[in-house]
């Protein structure tokens, strides 16, 4: 129990590292407006978890890497907040699409991951 | 790379936190695939108001400091909250042929979400809800 809580937060905090790294690698390389760090950690994440639930990952393995790992790895905040902060400056396109794109493209990479874990 | 070490530690600790809560919360509270994920709703929607308020204090209220953001927006509301949770229970949904469920838990968490960061956001302001 004691071992599970630990690490269970030292999986939460490697996760949110593991986001602010890949973010700020691929933030530093983008042109434009569109916040493509977050849909590319989200995207990512969506498929990792897709896969250790078509691989029927074990209960305790799904708390530790699925819900523990990569669920921190991603973030449903960041989304919403780089979606209000354009609409709040009159970019309801940019806001409009970042929506829209994490959300098809996430519920493809989840699907995409179940798919394959399930061939494995 | 260059990350400044003390940022990389606010970020752990305060992953570790929010991680930590989340995960505690879907032990305890979870419910079944195919079923409203009533703990993945509840911390999506605390973690945008949280971070709606954390951002908009540090950026425009509070003095520059260098590790605010990373322990509550990265750390704290980034573990809090997640994207490929949410997007595993709205497939469950689909797999149980629950589309209005599904369509429902979309539109109501990013509603829930979106005008969680705008009242996180207002109320720093003492303004009105914008967006």
């Amino acid at each position: 129990m004691v071992i599970t809580v630990l690490l269970v937060a030292v999986c939460g905090g490697l996760g949110s590292i593991s986001r602010f790294l890949v973010d700020g690698l691929v933030q530093s390389r983008r042109l434009g407006e569109f916040p493509l760090g977050t849909l590319v950690v989200n995207l990512t994440g969506s498929f990792l978890l897709g896969l250790l639930a078509g691989l029927h990952a074990p209960a305790h393995t799904m708390l530790i890497l699925g819900t523990a790992t990569v669920g921190s790895y991603t973030t449903f905040s960041t989304w919403m907040l780089e979606t209000h902060r354009p609409a709040e400056d009159g970019e309801h396109g940019l806001a409009r699409q970042n929506f829209a794109i994490s959300l098809a493209a996430g519920l493809a990479a989840v699907a995409l991951g179940r798919l394959i874990g399930g061939w494995l | 790379m260059g990350a400044d070490r003390r940022e990389l530690a606010a970020i752990f600790a305060g992953g570790a936190i929010g991680g930590g809560i989340r995960t505690g919360l879907s032990a305890v509270a979870g419910t079944p695939a195919g079923q409203w994920p009533w703990a993945t709703f509840a911390v999506n929607l605390v973690g945008c108001f949280l971070l709606g308020y954390f951002v908009t204090r540090l950026q425009e209220r509070l003095p520059i400091t260098a590790y605010g953001r990373p322990l509550l927006g990265t750390g704290v509301c980034g573990g809090l909250t997640t994207f490929s949770t949410f997007q595993l229970e709205l497939l469950q949904m689909l797999q149980h042929g629950n589309v209005a469920l599904a369509v429902l838990y979309v539109v109501v968490s990013a509603a829930a979400g979106f005008v969680g960061v705008a009242l996180g956001t207002a109320i720093v302001r003492r303004g009105r809800l914008t967006w």
